[in-house]
């Protein structure tokens, strides 16, 4: 079950400490402060530009902070310890909790030279030392999951859109993350394809304690599916609230406008 | 007078010329196989920006490049061996050829390795991958693919361009036919025979080349 308010005894998962991220001139975050619990379900919401996928790309170690630090189950993604001084973090102890963390793109990303079975058992088998067999039955679990038990073999070019985003859900699965990154999923999926793709996030929220920060656009989806919904303007937190506070009756006045804008478009 | 075309004495000068075109398809792939190995390396250390390294490489790459096959080959071949090292003209080939040809096939992967989409990279950093498994078992099968006809029509040009090997005396089939047409003081046959051989290998493997070209596009 989620993690209420009142159960922030435990240290947190990730924790964003005056984080500045910049892309030249342009300021994507600023002093930017946040916690999130463990099995915690966070949505980040906020116009466009507003830096909710940059959050996701710097936790993935994709981009690196300006200034400030995160830390991802206690470990730090841009430092480490060495004979007790802190020195910029290498490529082993970055691999070393990147581990820990998981991320679906919104285009998916699979491996077009593999195999749906390439795709799921590549990462166990070279990064967590899984043998075949046992990645394999990893693999075969998640496709079951999934709903594409019988597309094992095949390439993901021939799967649709949905189905290969099924599977690339899976193949993060796949690694048993910690922590599941969500950038806008089913945002280059048909219309008729984004339901299922959801159904399955609610199912994975629902059935696992894994921590997940999602980028959407789905509101309906956001309403139920977090436990904590995180609205963003220019870099900035602009409001931090449940779900059923936020969307009902939120106390900001860009955060109304932000969702009416939204509404609308419905 | 003789005719113009002599049949017999064709057939007599054949087989001295099919065993230089022996030689001749042994440099070509041993070389292309410098320049297939050379160019990757070099493409994808220079993709890793380290920054020395890079510079060094860059100007590597342009210097040869810019300056003649032929410069490059007498370089290695007489001004080498005034530094003590001392190379046969078959090996001099072989690495003159491959490491000019490298130059190109490393532009050729470069362009390969660039077309493959930036969220293989991404997806590959989020699963943790390491930098060598990332490049052989998601950059690289996907970029190398795309760039064989490229590669590919390299290997021909470098095949036709074994013959400047002769300013270092490889023999090689123009150069033999050379020889064969100053002894005999019959021109007419052996440099026809040449040209010959070269288009039939040539022509088939450009065909082959096209034809990878077309189900390259069709996918």
């Amino acid at each position: 079950m989620p993690p209420s308010s009142s159960t922030t005894t435990a240290e947190p998962m990730i924790v964003f400490d005056g984080v500045v991220k910049q892309f030249g001139d342009n300021v994507v975050l600023s002093e930017l402060d946040f916690t999130v619990a463990p099995g915690e379900h966070v949505t980040l919401i906020g116009p466009s530009g507003s830096g909710k996928t940059t959050i996701l790309r710097l936790l993935m170690t994709l981009e690196k902070v300006n200034r400030g630090t995160i830390h991802v189950g206690g470990k730090c993604l841009s430092h480490m310890d060495k004979g007790g001084k802190r020195v910029p973090a290498d490529d082993k102890y970055c691999r070393e909790v990147r581990k820990r963390i998981g991320m679906v793109f919104q285009q998916f990303n699979l491996f077009p030279n593999m195999t749906v079975r390439g795709n799921l058992i590549e990462a166990p088998c070279r990064v967590l030392g899984l043998s075949k067999e046992e990645a394999n039955a990893r693999a075969e679990e998640l496709l079951e999951l999934v709903g594409l038990s019988g597309k094992i073999d095949e390439h993901p070019t021939r799967l649709s859109g949905g189905q290969q985003q099924r599977v690339a859900i899976a193949r993060a699965l796949a690694m048993r993350p910690d922590v599941l990154l969500l950038d806008e999923v089913t945002s280059a999926l048909d219309p008729e394809l984004v339901a299922g793709v959801l159904a399955l996030l609610r199912d994975i929220g629902e059935t696992t304690d894994i921590t997940i920060l999602c980028v959407t656009h789905e509101m309906g989806f956001a309403r139920d599916f977090s436990h904590r919904v995180m609205m963003f303007d220019r870099g900035k937190v602009v409001e931090d609230a449940p779900p059923s506070e936020l969307f009902t009756q939120p106390r900001e006045q860009r955060t109304r406008d932000f969702l009416r804008a939204v509404l609308d478009r419905h | 007078m003789s005719p113009l075309w002599d049949w017999d004495y064709a057939w007599s000068i054949l087989p001295d010329l099919l065993r230089a075109l022996v030689v001749t398809i042994q440099i070509t792939l041993l070389g292309s196989l410098v320049a297939l190995v050379l160019g990757l390396v070099i493409a994808v250390l220079r993709r890793a920006r380290i920054p020395v390294v890079d510079r060094v490489l860059w100007a590597l790459v342009e210097f040869i490049r810019s300056t003649p096959l032929l410069v490059q080959v007498f370089f290695l071949f007489f001004v080498l061996p005034q530094f003590g090292i001392v190379l046969s003209a078959f090996v001099v080939g072989v690495i003159g050829l491959g490491v000019h040809y490298a130059t190109y096939t490393s532009e050729v992967y470069r362009a390969g390795i660039d077309a493959v989409p930036r969220g293989q990279w991404e997806a590959a950093t989020a699963l943790s991958l390491s930098r060598s498994r990332t490049w052989t078992g998601v950059i690289l099968p996907q970029a190398i693919p795309r760039v064989l006809p490229a590669l590919g029509n390299y290997v021909i040009s470098m095949f036709k361009e074994v013959p400047l090997l002769i300013g270092i005396g490889v023999v090689e089939v123009v150069n033999e036919a050379r020889e064969i047409a100053s002894e005999t003081f019959r021109p007419v046959e052996p440099y026809t025979i040449a040209g010959l051989l070269f288009l039939l290998l040539s022509y088939p493997a450009s065909m082959l080349v096209r034809r990878l070209e077309r189900r390259r596009a069709a996918v």
